[in-house]
């Protein structure tokens, strides 16, 4: 019998260091709504596939290994703010026998400007946990959960690069907590031309982590009442979570 | 990193206007063959900046690349020579070890382990 090539990251095969986020709840969620979406990843044909944030290198690994058998080619960028998460996904990436561009910079800056409507496949899981103010933005393992007031710190940041990086067809994955507000996030997402659907949800003892996906839909919007999204917004979330 | 990585960075330090493309300073440079994949490189070719990458494939060591940007009939057309050539350059060629400069200020950002590091000094943001 043949073996079925590995389809994710092999946990055993991830790099670690003390000083940065090791694969959790939050980034299995993260990798089984990319799972979930395989099918549809894989007809997406995206050129360009990046990361905003790698870590461990958990979620690029297993997104390159998801894709690869069936396309080629693809261009993978991962970024992080910290340089020993860059170093430490390069040597995930090296331990699958994988090889993607990783960068150390702050969300993309360095690429803003000439990635700009290139990217076909974000992801995205931000350091979401509420905190003080002062601790977003300290070095080391703190980047890659202090998410300020309500955990919006770096997702608000980031919402405006994300949009300015996809392409006509990108598409947008990311990782929030209920405590994060996410129907606000999907209505500042609406108000720049997205439509938003959730991938997963899962109660963990600690968190009840959401996985929402986003995508231009080309429709103009002028005026929206945020009670209408948050209205929509529980009622998916409602549902998906009796279909569960 | 790779070449088609480098065409897309450029340096953001406050004031800065020029930040692209990022001199090439390369202590290390390794190559590592990727698939050949035309539809790809055809996609690709259209968001490269020519004069940049000739310029970072120089210094990475390959000057196949020709001066001037070739026009489409050569992208099109059925002999492969051109995008074998741009296949190796943007994805084969990997810088390891070096620096990227800053053609504005001069600034320097160290590569390690093909990482460039693009962090800016609190006084630069």
């Amino acid at each position: 019998m043949s073996e079925t090539p590995p389809e994710i990251a092999d946990i055993m095969r991830v790099s670690s260091h003390r000083e940065v986020y090791e694969p959790c709840d939050d980034s299995f969620a993260l990798v089984d709504a990319l799972l979930t979406d395989q099918t549809n990843l894989i007809n997406h044909k995206p050129n360009i596939c990046m990361e905003i944030g790698c870590g461990s290198g958990y979620v690029i690994t297993s997104l390159i290994l998801l894709l690869k058998s069936k396309l080629s080619n693809i261009h993978y960028l991962a970024t992080d703010t910290n340089p020993l998460a860059a170093k430490v996904t390069t040597e995930t990436l090296e331990a699958h026998g994988l090889k993607a561009d990783v960068i150390c910079t702050d969300i993309a800056s360095c690429l803003e400007t000439r990635l700009a409507g290139l990217v076909d496949v974000m992801v995205v899981n931000p350091p979401y946990v509420p905190t003080p103010e002062y601790e977003v933005g300290m070095e080391g393992i703190a980047s890659s959960w202090a998410g300020g007031e309500n955990g919006r710190s770096v997702i608000d940041r980031m919402l405006p690069v994300v949009d300015r990086l996809l392409s006509e067809k990108g598409w947008f994955y990311l990782v929030t907590l209920s405590c994060n507000y996410p129907s606000e996030i999907c209505l500042m997402m609406r108000k720049r031309g997205f439509a938003w659907r959730i991938l997963v949800q899962r109660s963990t003892e600690e968190e009840n982590l959401i996985i929402l996906k986003f995508w231009r839909d080309g429709e103009e919007v002028e005026r929206l009442e945020e009670e209408t999204i948050s209205d929509e917004f529980s009622r998916s979330l409602s549902l998906f979570m009796r279909k569960q | 990193m790779r070449l088609i990585t480098h065409n897309m960075l450029s340096c953001n330090i406050k004031g800065v206007t020029n930040g692209f493309p990022l001199k090439i300073e390369a202590e290390k440079v390794i190559e590592k063959e990727v698939d050949f994949n035309p539809d790809f490189l055809k996609h690709m070719f259209a968001k490269i900046e020519w004069k940049a990458l000739v310029e970072a494939a120089r210094a990475m060591g390959y000057g196949e690349l020709p001066e001037d940007s070739p026009d489409v009939a050569v992208i099109e057309s059925a002999d492969e020579t051109f995008l074998k050539k741009l296949h190796h350059a943007l994805l084969e060629i990997h810088l390891e070890e070096g620096a990227l400069v800053c053609p504005e200020t001069g600034r320097k950002f160290p590569v390690n382990k093909g990482i460039p590091n693009m962090l800016l000094h609190e006084d630069e943001v």
